[in-house]
């Protein structure tokens, strides 16, 4: 059912500018989910984004799914003594009254086994579930493949 | 002035100590990781993604910028690649000067899935190598730079490379100068490297 959800999302979303919008979930506020354009689909993709829990209890982050990729997971780069590996994430922090980031350099959505090529300027869904707030789906916009954020302006984020 | 026995043997035994120290904190500065000052010839020899034998010998002349990675990496590496990218646009013209190398520490899997075209996505003045396993641990070595195969947990046969995430700045003479740790932004290397040219 999600899947379906998800597979008419992606057909509606066209503009690489509705990521930048807030996606509400309760008091979990989701927004700039970007991803890079992909080389084919053999190499995994990735997913990067914004969570601010404006409430008053902690949450998490616990598991992402989208229809493009056969195992998406959480996944944190971690610098030890100068050097950098990615562990399995079990779950994402997301305490009360803060903000956490997917980002470059540190925790994202990692999506083996691509189901199709990322291009840039195309979107695709992603369903985000947390511990309390259950799941919502929000969609990720297809950057360059060397880009380093979502392209959102500042006042628009 | 006149010591007596005690006295001289403290002495000694004080001169013993210094030395000990000193002994013990040349060692401890001995990490992987490269001293600042200490001056060292990186070398490699390597086939690009045609298989041509790349030695560092031929970019004599010019300042090399070097990255270790794997191109099934898509946090740190393409992070890292795009910025190089920024760096040769910003140089203009003196860019001629600065020859970007990734240099794969998966290669098997890199040349399967494509070296070229791979580097080719963040900037054309890249160049990838990807060598056999003793190659690259020569270059890695020669480097003094690390890296390992990470196998997952799960029965998957997936699996990952950690590795030092830096960037390295060779010389025209080709003796290693720096390094840019992860993420510095592309207008300090810019800024480096224009010094230098
Ligand atoms: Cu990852």
């Amino acid at each position: 059912m999600n899947r379906l959800l998800a597979a008419t999302l992606l057909s509606l979303v066209s503009s690489p500018v509705l990521a930048c919008d807030a996606v509400q979930l309760g008091t979990i506020e989701v927004e700039q989910a970007w991803s890079r354009a992909s080389i084919g689909t053999s190499r995994p993709g990735v997913v990067y984004l914004t969570i601010r829990n404006a409430g008053t209890e902690d949450d998490a982050l616990v598991s992402i799914d989208t229809p493009i990729s056969g195992m998406p997971m959480l996944h944190e780069t971690v610098v030890t003594d100068g050097i950098a590996s990615m562990p399995h994430a079990m779950e994402v922090p997301v305490p009360a009254d803060a903000t956490v980031a997917l980002e470059p350099g540190g925790y994202h959505g990692m999506l083996m086994d691509l189901t199709q090529v990322l291009k840039e300027g195309e979107s695709f869904p992603v369903t985000l579930t947390f511990r309390n707030a259950g799941e919502v789906t929000v969609p990720v916009s297809v950057q360059g493949v060397g880009a380093t954020d979502a392209g959102c302006s500042e006042n628009n984020g | 002035m006149r010591l007596t026995r005690l006295q001289k043997a403290l002495w000694v035994a004080a001169g013993l100590a210094i030395v000990a120290f000193g002994v013990l904190v040349t060692i401890m500065n001995r990490a992987p990781e490269p001293a600042a000052q200490a001056s060292f010839r990186p070398t490699f020899s390597l086939p690009d993604a045609e298989g041509r034998l790349r030695t560092a010998a031929e970019f004599e002349g010019k300042h090399l910028l070097v990255f270790f990675g794997f191109t099934n990496c898509p946090d740190v590496c393409p992070t890292t690649l795009s910025e190089v990218g920024q760096v040769m646009d910003d140089l203009g013209d003196e860019a001629e000067e600065v020859q970007p190398l990734f240099i794969s520490i998966d290669p098997e899997r890199d040349r399967e899935l494509g070296l070229a075209e791979y580097t080719n996505a963040f900037h054309p003045a890249i160049l990838g190598l990807a060598g056999d396993q003793a190659q690259t641990r020569a270059a890695a070595d020669s480097f003094h730079i690390y890296y390992e195969r990470e196998d997952t947990a799960d029965a998957s046969g997936e699996y990952s490379m950690s590795h030092s995430p830096a960037l390295y700045l060779v010389g025209p003479e080709g003796d290693w100068l720096r390094q840019f740790t992860y993420g510095t932004p592309a207008s300090d290397i810019v800024s480096d490297l224009q010094s230098r040219l």
